[in-house]
């Protein structure tokens, strides 16, 4: 929460009520009633510039003076979506160089970054324009003093999917990557250029490669393991397709990581082998895989990520369910002769893989 | 029933390790932990002499409730055109802290707020702005929550389906104004202030909205404001609120959701994050909070259908380091909550944060509920989907009922004559209303 920008105006700032050019114009008051409510202390600039603002609305005066009026009242509150909406109908009606407000937009924008209607304000300017052209270099100014600033991200992801602008970003990405490997919204930029290129087998192998090696760099990373994981699932492909991915984890395990991140990619990667022996009825022993997916739960719930020990409590338990489903199958009858066949066929299993 | 405090020297294993390779997003990181840190340290000692602890502020938050709803200094001009927000986020607060304002001030309160009503229907940021699905969506809660007649006549719910028209798109998504942005926050707010004022989620208004919300979850399980942004915990929730308002999950992955979801909680401060490495925030303690608990709502929905039986009876976030986040780094001593140590406090983080401690103590109804420290810290509970009190949202719906709005052309699928119109309810309503009228 900012003050009342009063240190953006000049020393010689004169009140609108105090201006010859203006008292034609018959100031309204807000109409809060009589016992006003979440009464806020405007300071007396306020006041006057929102007295006026209202009297030009009501009469629905689309002039220069007008335009320059809602300057002064959005630079004392630049979240007012209903200064924005007229000035955008004084713009029209006076037909006024659209690049010059591309510029003054620019401007509040480095004031104030994070507030929706001033990049909305943007949007519809460069809409108008048909013009982009200075999009991606503004996107990178902001995204420079906050580099996980959501409008920014919103405005920029805008530009690029509506004006094909995809060429560079991959690059971009890097350089926010390399500058700090925990940027997620520079990862979730990478997912979103990598949707438009098409996830293909080819695609997902070179960015798992991507990911692996910044995993390799930071492993108590969430952001390279969700896109790690996101690549997998929104592909609709199967951990067991990549070699690479298992060995990689599995040597880390190994070595003694027991990086949260780590141990939730493991409990995922042996249910989904568990559930795949029972799906395709292979002769694997689902068991060994089963075991390992309920002592790492147990280690998540009990050392290394205790915080969320119900949630893992929860996954463990739903996989015993989804387990015993599996080993019934889809087409057998869920009888307890069936049950006793299919336990001894898994101790049968066990016993051959002992 | 009393919750266990965790044990603050054992849970130092779990702040955050940088492997040696610093960026901005770490140092940031341990520099919170560092801050929580100290507060963990004080009332770890502290509560050695005094076992009720930690302390909630009750009397000095209700103290700021009151002051605020009055008055607001000059640093409040920024919310100008967000006042029935901070009407909302007042009553909203009072609710938590069983506090009741007087009836006067209440009569002035649904006074103002016609204030902020439009013409053209919807609610304004305040008197003479235009409307906006923001400004609606506070003012139809703060009306719900005084739960009065003469509060939920005040909502003109013909005026609210004309605007919800207004800012309907096509494809189902909504404008927060008419030409204005387009997220998932505007799906939310309409579906919400919709089924408030008696219509119904099969109305023709809502339309492919489900599936616009769906195209909004991420790779990373949460929803981000629009197709292709960052998961995010604001929008998550109104992503997986309004869906559940919708009667329709069909299009969502539940399951990397929930994953999403509990991994916003931080494993040091225990409050909880908006996104993937990002700082803990005591808004979230909201948004994040009931996200899991709407989650959970959903999956059991699902389950129904699916044939899975796996019991859900606990919430499925660490309810007990949630509120020691919020008693020990988040209050405020003279009145408020806040972000994070350090920041001042604000109506927003007032709100949300209390109603995050009220998702955290209140979940299962047949249990009692789970408070940290003195028992009388406890609050009242909050409405998951629309978080104002559950017993505001059941006379919402009981008065719309009274009041229909809708007839059977405006739903999806109902074509004229279908049903005999003597099994219509809404007509029947109407005619008795009309009778009662004469």
């Amino acid at each position: 929460m900012s003050d009342s920008s009063d240190e953006e105006f000049n020393e010689g700032y004169v009140m609108y009520r105090h201006r010859r050019e203006w008292s034609d114009v018959h100031p309204i008051k807000q109409n809060d009633g009589k016992n006003p409510i979440v009464a806020i202390a405007y300071s007396e600039r306020f006041l006057d510039v929102y007295d006026y603002f209202r009297a030009i609305l009501a009469t629905q005066e689309k002039s220069e003076r007008a335009l320059e009026l809602t300057n002064d009242a959005l630079k004392l509150n630049a979240a007012n979506y209903t200064v924005w909406q007229y000035r955008r109908e004084i713009i029209k009606a006076l037909k006024k160089d659209l690049y010059e407000e591309l510029n003054y937009i620019a401007d509040v924008i480095e004031d104030n970054p994070k507030n929706y209607q001033v990049w909305h304000h943007r949007r519809v300017i460069v809409e108008w324009l048909n013009d982009p052209s200075e999009e991606l270099l503004l996107t990178e100014k902001i995204l420079d003093l906050d580099a996980k600033n959501y409008h920014a991200w919103q405005h920029r992801q805008w530009a690029i999917e509506t004006f094909s602008l995809y060429d560079n970003e991959l690059a971009y990405i890097d350089k926010l990557l390399s500058a700090d490997v925990r940027n997620n919204s520079a990862w979730n930029q990478r997912f979103f250029i990598l949707k438009h290129m098409g996830l293909t087998l080819e695609t997902v192998q070179r960015e798992i490669h991507y990911a692996i090696n910044r995993i390799r760099l930071v492993k108590n990373n969430e952001s390279s393991w969700n896109y790690l994981k996101g690549l997998l699932e929104s592909g609709d492909f199967q951990i067991s397709q990549f070699p690479d991915v298992e060995a990689f984890t599995e040597d880390l395990y190994n070595s003694g990581n027991r990086a949260p991140y780590l141990l939730a990619f493991l409990v995922d990667m042996y249910i989904e082998k568990t559930l795949h022996i029972y799906e395709t009825n292979s002769y694997d022993d689902p068991e060994i895989f089963a075991r390992k997916v309920y002592e790492i739960c147990d280690m998540l719930a009990n050392h290394y990520d205790t915080i969320r020990y119900k949630y893992w409590k929860y996954i463990s338990q739903k996989f015993r369910t989804e387990k015993e489903r599996a080993k019934v199958g889809p087409n057998n009858d869920d009888t307890p002769a069936n049950e006793e066949a299919t336990n001894s066929e898994e101790q049968k299993l066990n016993g051959e893989a002992n | 029933m009393e919750g266990h405090t965790r044990n603050f020297t054992e849970i130092k294993s779990a702040k955050f390790d940088d492997e040696n390779l610093e960026t901005l997003t770490s140092i940031e990181q341990i520099k919170v932990e560092n801050l929580v840190e100290k507060c963990f340290d004080r009332i770890e000692q502290l509560s050695s002499m005094d076992n009720t602890l930690p302390y909630f502020y009750r009397k000095e938050h209700i103290r700021f409730l009151e002051r605020c709803l009055r008055f607001l200094s000059t640093g409040y001009e920024c919310l100008d055109a967000s006042r029935t927000w901070l009407v909302y986020w007042i009553l909203q607060s009072a609710h938590c802290l069983n506090f009741k304002f007087s009836y006067e001030v209440l009569g002035d309160v649904i006074h103002f707020l016609k204030k902020c009503r439009c013409p053209s229907g919807g609610f304004a940021g305040g008197p003479s702005q235009l409307p906006h699905l923001a400004p609606t969506y506070a003012a139809v809660l703060s009306l719900c929550l005084i739960e009065t007649d003469e509060a939920l006549e005040a909502i003109d719910p013909e005026g609210i389906k004309k605007f919800l028209w207004s800012v309907r798109e096509e494809n189902g998504a909504f404008r927060m104004h008419v030409d204005g942005e387009i997220d998932v926050r505007g799906a939310y707010c309409a579906i919400t202030v919709g089924r408030l004022s008696g219509i119904s989620p099969q109305n023709k208004l809502f339309e492919g909205t489900a599936n616009w919300i769906a195209k909004c979850q991420t790779y990373e399980g949460g929803f981000g404001g629009s197709p292709n942004l960052e998961a995010h915990g604001g929008y998550s929730f109104c992503g997986a609120a309004a869906l559940a308002l919708l009667n329709d999950v069909s299009t969502v992955n539940l399951k990397s959701l929930l994953r999403w979801a509990v991994y916003r909680q931080m494993r040091y401060e225990g409050g909880f994050q908006g996104r993937t490495n990002k700082l803990v925030d005591g808004c979230y303690s909201f948004w994040m909070g009931s996200l899991v608990h709407v989650i959970q709502m959903l999956i059991e929905k699902n389950s129904c259908h699916d044939g899975y039986t796996i019991n859900i009876d606990e919430l499925m976030f660490h309810r007990e380091a949630l509120q020691e986040y919020i008693l020990i780094c988040c209050q405020k001593p003279h009145g408020g909550l806040i972000d994070k140590p350090g920041k001042p406090e604000d109506l927003y983080h007032t709100c949300y944060t209390l109603s995050g401690l009220s998702i955290a103590q209140n979940f299962n109804s047949t249990k009692q509920p789970i408070v940290i420290g003195n028992p009388d810290n406890e609050v009242l509970p909050t409405h998951p989907l629309y978080n104002i009190a559950p017993k505001a949202v059941m006379k919402a719906y009981f008065y719309a009922q009274q009041h229909p709005i809708e007839s059977e052309e405006d739903l999806v699928g109902c074509t004229k004559n279908q049903h005999n119109d003597e099994q219509n309810p809404a007509n029947g309503q109407k005619e008795n209303e009309g009778n009662a009228d004469q």
